[in-house]
């Protein structure tokens, strides 16, 4: 009797415990790093039929803030790690590692009928501090600008900020939006409009400006001649091991994530 | 001793006391949490500059903690969206409950339900994508995305809940006080205005304080419509940024128990307070011109 009961235990405890052996990978974080992640893991998850990857956004202060509290494995950020965050993280006793997996480069964009086509970093800097307000200032029609701009906490925003506005302020008139698809419909639909998008959301119906007279490429991003652009990170807890670790891996590897990481409509490693 | 029933209906008694404890909990630590994350941005932002100062710089070095131009962009949409909202849905309600046939009430009635159960992102889509281009090309404007047009959308919003109830409470008139009106040689239009607009008027102020609720609390539309600029509005045509908008916004990048974090869920309180006090005002309201039989009037 006894024996059949600790088998019964025994068996109770491998039932509990299978569905823990096939893997699992948990991402949260950041939403500009969301359709890699998502493009990755599909195609990772071909390959690794046992090792369940699942994903959500919510922003990278929601990653990270997953991470130091340890419900997820891996943070997606569309910024570097602060060092608030850092503290946090090791008072909990976690070690947030970051790796780079792609670049975005963020290019500002118009209604496709206004004749600019480039501007100047120190002319963009003017019209978001709220300096210049007519197009005629730039060798555009005799019109107001306005001016879209993301939200503060977005790590797109962060970018501009930290290249274009030099730590200035962007003007209260700025209007914020909350999204890349956001802006990209807004400067669509508004002929005085200009705006700033992820590379990977550039389309018809908005025209990308050169900035300094070069344009936002993924070359140009690479090699540092265009002056806006920014990495984009995974942290993971520690330094991986095991399902993490191979998913990284997958998502670093020139031949498997990388191209993914272009299809998603940023810049590749390499 | 207890009978069968007796006890039955203590179970039932006490099931209920149990459900309502419940909600009440759930509100209170609602309230505890919002509080518990809101308070400690005051010990680095005085409470005086974060209501009353004019700049929200949220992650700007050093970060400026104003919500005034939020508050105010909460209040005149609000504001601007009654103004179209309250004379819309309260005629549509008369006309429903008192003037209208029968047979037109039962095509109209179900259609202005429907409005109210259009999902808020819709009518925001519908703002962005349609008004907004519209308003900008006829009216020569810079922006399409501003206070009128959020107004516009959050009416559309709340002219359903004002219409509903206040139809309701027109229709539960009782009967015998529009007869003697009538009785007594009053047109329609006399008894509508002198009788039945007054004995209903307590449903229709709560309607009227419902609407407005919905549209002060209205995150989406006033997120994808209103333009999303911290200033304080000197025309109907300028872009704002409604409380509810920021929260949704930054709430996601904003870093977790920073001062930025700190301070959207004290704009959340200051959201809250104000749906308090509407709430307490359609209640005063409700109370103070209760109508509790024929005889009152």
């Amino acid at each position: 009797m006894k024996s059949r009961f600790k088998a019964l235990v025994a068996a109770l405890c491998l039932f509990v415990a299978l569905p823990a052996w096939a893997g699992s990978v948990q991402i949260k974080g950041s939403t500009t790093v969301l359709p890699i992640a998502q493009k990755c893991a599909e195609a990772f998850m071909k390959i690794n039929p046992d090792i369940a990857v699942s994903i959500s956004g919510g922003g990278s202060g929601n990653g990270i803030k997953a991470l130091i509290d340890g419900t997820t494995d891996i943070a997606d950020a569309s910024r570097f790690i602060k060092n608030k965050e850092v503290k946090r993280a090791v008072e909990n006793g976690r070690y947030p590692v970051p790796f780079a997996v792609g670049y975005d480069c963020i290019v500002p964009v118009v209604h496709p009928s206004n004749p600019v086509t480039n501007l100047t970093l120190d002319q963009l800097k003017s019209i978001y501090k709220g300096d210049i307000t007519n197009w005629k200032q730039v060798g555009g029609p005799d019109q107001n600008i306005v001016v879209i701009s993301r939200d503060t906490s977005s790590g797109t925003y962060e970018v501009w900020e930290k290249k274009v506005m030099n730590k200035e302020r962007v003007s209260k008139r700025a209007q914020l939006q909350a999204s890349n698809g956001a802006v990209a419909q807004t400067v669509a639909k508004n002929k005085r409009a200009i705006g700033y998008v992820g590379f990977g959301y550039l389309n018809s119906e908005i025209k990308g400006l050169t900035v300094n007279g070069i344009q936002g490429t993924p070359s140009s991003t690479l090699s540092g001649t265009y002056p806006i652009s920014r990495a984009l990170f995974m942290f993971t807890q520690g330094w991986p091991k095991g399902d993490t670790a191979k998913f990284i891996n997958f998502v670093l590897n020139p031949k498997t994530g990388q191209p993914l990481v272009k299809s998603a409509g940023f810049v590749p490693l390499y | 001793m207890q009978t069968p029933r007796t006890f039955r209906e203590t179970c039932i008694k006490t099931f209920f006391l149990f459900t309502a404890c419940i909600s009440i909990l759930v509100l209170t630590l609602i309230m505890v949490f919002l509080v518990m994350e809101g308070l400690p941005l005051f010990k680095t932002v005085p409470i005086t500059d974060f209501l009353l100062g004019s700049d929200w710089y949220p992650t700007a070095d050093p970060p400026d903690f104003g919500i005034l131009p939020l508050i105010v962009a909460s209040l005149s949409v609000t504001v601007v969206s009654s103004l179209m909202a309250i004379p819309l849905g309260v005629m549509t309600a008369i006309y429903l409950a008192e003037i209208c046939s029968r047979r037109m009430r039962n095509i109209l009635k179900p259609i202005v339900e429907l409005l109210a159960a259009l999902p808020s992102v819709v009518i925001g889509f519908f703002g962005m994508v349609i008004v907004a281009p519209f308003l900008q090309n006829y009216l020569d404007l810079d922006t399409g995305l501003n206070l009128f047009n959020a107004s516009l959308m959050l009416a559309f919003m709340s002219i359903p809940t004002i219409c509903t109830v206040s139809e309701d409470a027109i229709y539960s008139v009782p009967g015998e006080l529009k007869e003697a009106s009538l009785g007594l040689g009053a047109t329609h239009w006399q008894t509508i205005a002198k009788v039945i607009l007054p004995a209903s008027l307590s449903g229709i102020s709560t309607a009227v304080i419902l609407g407005m609720s919905r549209a002060i609390g209205e995150t989406m539309v006033v997120l994808m419509v209103a333009g999303g600029a911290a200033l304080i509005p000197v025309s109907i045509f300028d872009p704002v940024r409604p409380m509810p908008a920021s929260i949704a916004a930054e709430m996601a990048e904003a870093p977790f128990q920073s001062d930025h974090y700190y301070a959207l869920f004290a704009t959340g309180m200051v959201l809250f307070l104000v749906t308090l006090i509407f709430n307490m005002i359609a209640e005063h309201i409700a109370h103070k011109h209760k109508q509790t039989g024929a005889a009152t009037l």
